[in-house]
């Protein structure tokens, strides 16, 4: 009897082992295929040879990347994005976070007043309209500017800082401390897991939007990687598209040039598999974190 | 006294944030008054000539808005679902787990989607559902003829779902697994002394300890029965998959900023969103009244 249950046992667990293992390698052969196809001889690509491992193994994609300056304008303006994108939303984050952890009068305002327009927005041409009627357009302000808050990261750090001990606030307090000394002595230093988890959030976001800089960029030269990679990789220009053909849709389609384009999603994907080990350390504390309240 | 100058700094604190989310969050929602506009790009908004509700009569009168209403519904749905299934079931399986190497070995692999753009998954997709593509080759084994796969209507809406499901499911299991981890070891070792298999443990301990998240978490996403992804979809469709892809969010770009008729494109984002509005408050009243969930 108790011997038949562990064979009972064994086989619940073996199936269960199987099938997370296949669901795991479903989830990543997708990108493990790209980095092959990115790795592999054009024709061989193209007729669809590659599966596994790459054909016709070449770098020559790589080269023509290299040689791309285009390309590289692009990766330039993603980094300064999200170096310029990631500093504003971090300060900003510390700073509203910081008096919202206390209890003062106006506070529930400025609660509802965040949770609003998180909740609720004017939608996109209103906001479209705003943007360019600033004269932000072909700027890299108008790719950081329009979310320099982040106000789900504000309310994250808000509970942070709320769980921090509060003898050490009153003992700041009473060394006279002032509440901008007290931010950038007691809290920041206490809060750096919390800090970082949000701040790769915001990085992570604002490496991988394209949309604002394909409506707010008019000169390619300002598209941000992602954007660029999405004109040309996924060339959709509905009004062009539109006066095609069926057939001749389906022609652009097959000569699309894979080995390439794949080298550049990889190339694309590449800083946020550098930065994945440090998001994977901290986000599922970042999300638990959010949700435990006082 | 000396508490008014703390509050003084707080509000100074709070200033620049609360600015900016006026310019760019408070200022667009005033913006909506475009939808009762005959907009014309290049003039001042106050210059602008009302239109009254000619907008919306329009948008109720052309064909297109009954089918991107259907499609955004359909796909949204259909992700929602899929979003709350595939992530459960995958959060047990793992919780059975017993070997630790192996759950973060899984965990790893299954959360790394969500953290790429739609931009490089589309293009991941678009490549392998190719004609020649290696969706194609499967296909061709099984000696069936390739597929045009992105501009079938057939295949578009499921393959939209499927890829949004790769993408997310992963991450999504975090916060059930959270709450399984939540729930009292003593339960299980009481449950082992009094004799529970394996399935009456599922059924009687785990189950009920994660149904307030599931419910919770379903309710919270009723608000977002019409956001169907614009990003995917956007980098995913083409004019051939018009009729079952295209959905409001996307609609209303081409209609604003490729075709520029603002106060069209406008009055149906102002549509959805007074529906979106009206779903939020019910989701959000629900998620008190069931889960006790608070926003803060």
């Amino acid at each position: 009897m108790v011997r038949s249950q562990s064979v009972g046992a064994r086989l619940a667990d073996t199936s269960i082992f199987v099938v997370l293992t296949v669901a795991a390698l479903l989830c990543l052969y997708p990108l493990w295929y790209t980095i092959m196809l990115s790795f592999s001889d054009k024709a061989a690509a193209n007729a669809g040879f590659v599966r596994f491992w790459p054909v016709g193994f070449n770098l020559s994609s790589y080269r023509i990347i290299l040689e791309d300056a285009q390309f590289f304008r692009a990766f330039g303006v993603s980094v300064k994005r999200v170096l310029l994108g990631g500093a504003i939303n971090l300060i900003l984050t510390v700073l509203m976070a910081y008096p919202l952890s206390k209890a003062f009068p106006g506070r529930h305002t400025y609660m509802w007043y965040m949770v609003f327009c998180m909740l609720f927005s004017g939608g996109l041409i209103p906001s479209y309209v705003v943007v360019t009627s600033l004269g932000l357009q072909n700027s890299i302000w108008a790719l950081v500017i329009p979310g320099a808050v982040p106000i789900f990261n504000v309310i994250l750090i808000m509970n942070f800082f709320r769980n921090l001990p509060k003898e050490l606030h009153e003992a700041a307090y009473v060394d006279g401390a002032g509440p901008w000394y007290t931010l950038l002595r007691i809290n920041l230093p206490l809060s750096l897991p919390g800090l970082a988890t949000v701040t790769l959030f915001s990085i992570v976001g604002h490496w991988n939007s394209f949309f604002d800089g394909l409506i707010y960029m008019s000169k390619p030269d300002n598209y941000p990687l992602q954007t660029y990679i999405q004109q040309l990789v996924i060339v959709i220009d509905p009004q062009q598209m539109q006066n095609l053909s069926t057939d001749q849709l389906i022609q652009m389609m097959k000569v699309s040039n894979k080995t390439l384009n794949s080298a550049k999603l990889v190339v694309a994907m590449i800083p946020i598999l550098l930065v994945y080990p440090f998001l994977q350390k901290y986000f599922v504390h970042g999300i638990v974190l959010g949700s435990v309240k006082e | 006294m000396k508490n008014k100058g703390l509050w003084m700094h707080y509000h100074l604190m709070l200033l620049p944030g609360a600015i900016l989310l006026f310019i760019f969050n408070i200022v667009p929602m005033f913006g909506i008054a475009i939808a009762f506009q005959d907009f014309v790009p290049g003039k001042l908004f106050w210059k602008q000539r009302w239109a009254g509700l000619a907008n919306f009569e329009f948008m109720l009168q052309i064909p297109d808005s009954r089918q991107i209403f259907m499609n955004t519904l359909v796909i949204a749905s259909l992700k929602i679902v899929a979003g709350i299934v595939i992530p459960v079931t995958f959060a047990l399986l793992l919780h059975e787990v017993r070997t630790r190497w192996f759950k973060r070995w899984v965990q790893t692999i299954v959360y790394l989607p969500h953290f790429m753009s739609w931009v490089i998954l589309s293009g991941i997709i678009l490549t392998m559902f190719s004609l020649d593509g290696i969706v194609n080759q499967v296909v061709t084994l099984f000696g069936a003829k390739p597929i045009m796969f992105m501009a079938s209507n057939t295949w578009f809406r499921p393959i939209v779902v499927a890829c949004d499901t790769w993408k997310e499911f992963g991450f999504g299991t975090i916060i059930y697994l959270a709450a399984l981890t939540g729930i009292n070891p003593a339960l299980y070792e009481a449950a082992e002394i009094d004799g529970a298999s394996r399935l009456q443990k599922l059924r009687y301990i785990t189950l009920p300890g994660i149904t307030t998240t599931v419910v919770l978490l379903s309710t919270l996403s009723l608000g977002n029965v019409l956001n169907a992804g614009f990003d995917q979809i956007f980098t995913l469709y083409n004019p051939l998959v018009y009729s079952t892809g295209d959905i409001i969010d996307t609609y209303v770009y081409r209609l604003g900023l490729i075709q520029m008729q603002y106060g069209l494109a406008t009055a149906i984002g102002l549509f959805k969103s007074v529906i979106a509005i009206v779903l939020i408050v019910i989701s959000y009243r629900l998620a008190y009244k069931f889960a006790n969930y608070r926003i803060f």
